[in-house]
């Protein structure tokens, strides 16, 4: 019998995609971060980021933890990415 | 008189069934039988099992919650297995409440234990409330069982981080219910691939094996049996926690011919 599988190129194996599931379920499980520690550190960072600028805060905003290589590239480590548009800088007098 | 090295060990792993009271009667037989003191406590109120494993379900008078609340004395609710010289069994309560245990008499209990015998090892219930917290308060050292799939092995995380939050640095990974079958066509994580996940050191590695099962059904733990492979395999953890130098076991070839004939020389 004809294996189409095999047709179309090899799957992946099974256990890596447990094995990067479990790498980003982890990355959130070790920074404990609720949905409301997160609107927290966003207030903060616009507040100061609205000194010096004007944000589009209705246009693709957005502030979450993921995962990054580590320095040595060895590990997989939690980072908080942040997408912040820019409508205008303002001027500094 | 305290002795110089005795240590009190939880056997945890936050999932439930992935053979943390296997563990706890293979290692506590296992190192009787290098001729230590041992004394295994269930932890598990209200789901006490490691008595059954055991074998030693009919010999129960007294529980922990009847040591801890001072109902008997320690010494008369150690129940000593006859077929393993030097090992004891304080079973958990069936009936009481699972807070009927505090942490404070945990580690009361570990550290007068600690005074009569080399190991102390503590069979920890599944999840981490009350009865985990229990569980490790007195513990010097953790062994985190987890088995190859993705619920365990983030649950074995989640332990990990709790065990460090509380000061229990020294901890060591077993990873149980290995199939090589699945593991060589790449259907399950192999042992490097969870190490590099948990970031933990190992101590053992044991074999999915039918003989677990037989075992537990007539209560003799398999680490008397010198034909099962997990049998083998808890041999090894349990040297490795006596200090000695054990290689990793080949589960490749843990089944083959040449390991039988190997086993036939290497028999006492």
């Amino acid at each position: 019998m004809l294996d189409l599988s095999k047709l179309f190129g090899k799957k992946k194996a099974s256990k890596d995609l447990a094995k990067e599931r479990l790498q980003l379920v982890l990355v959130h499980d070790r920074a404990n971060v609720s949905p409301e520690f997160l609107e927290s550190i966003k207030d903060e960072i616009m507040k100061v980021l609205e000194k010096y600028m004007d944000i589009d805060e209705e246009n693709g905003l957005d502030i979450h933890i993921t995962t990054a290589k580590s320095e040595d590239g060895d590990f997989q480590v939690p980072a908080l990415t942040a997408s912040i548009p820019i409508k205008k800088v303002k001027s500094r007098n | 008189m305290a002795r110089t090295k005795s240590q009190v060990i939880v056997v945890t792993s936050g999932k439930g069934g992935v053979g943390k009271t296997t563990t706890t009667a293979n290692i506590g037989v296992g190192l009787s039988q290098l001729n230590k003191r041992v004394v295994l406590i269930d932890t598990d109120i209200g789901l006490r099992n490691l008595d059954v494993v055991l074998g030693l379900e009919n010999r129960i008078v007294y529980d922990l919650v009847d040591v801890v609340s001072g109902k008997c004395k320690v010494r008369q609710a150690l129940i000593k297995d006859k077929r393993f010289e030097g090992l004891y069994l304080i079973p958990a309560a069936q009936t009481k409440d699972k807070d009927a245990v505090s942490v404070e008499q945990m580690k009361a209990l570990c550290d007068e234990l600690k005074n009569e015998f080399d190991f102390v090892i503590i069979d920890c219930p599944a999840g981490i409330e009350q009865g985990f917290k229990n569980a490790i308060a007195g513990a010097d050292k953790a062994l985190v069982v987890t088995t190859p799939e993705v619920s365990a092995v983030r649950d074995a995380d989640r332990i990990i981080g709790l065990l460090e939050a509380n000061e229990i640095d020294e901890h060591y990974l077993i990873i149980n219910r290995v199939r090589q079958d699945m593991v060589k066509r790449g259907d399950m994580m192999n042992m490097d691939d969870i190490i590099e996940i948990l970031n933990i050191d190992l101590i053992g590695v044991i074999p999915d094996d039918e003989s677990i099962i037989v075992s537990t059904n007539k209560g003799e733990p398999a680490v008397v049996n010198n034909k099962s492979n997990a049998g083998q395999a808890y041999r090894n953890i349990t040297g490795r926690i006596n200090g000695d130098n054990i290689p990793l076991m080949d589960l490749d070839s843990s089944n083959g011919l040449l390991k039988k004939i190997k086993n036939m020389f290497s028999k006492k």
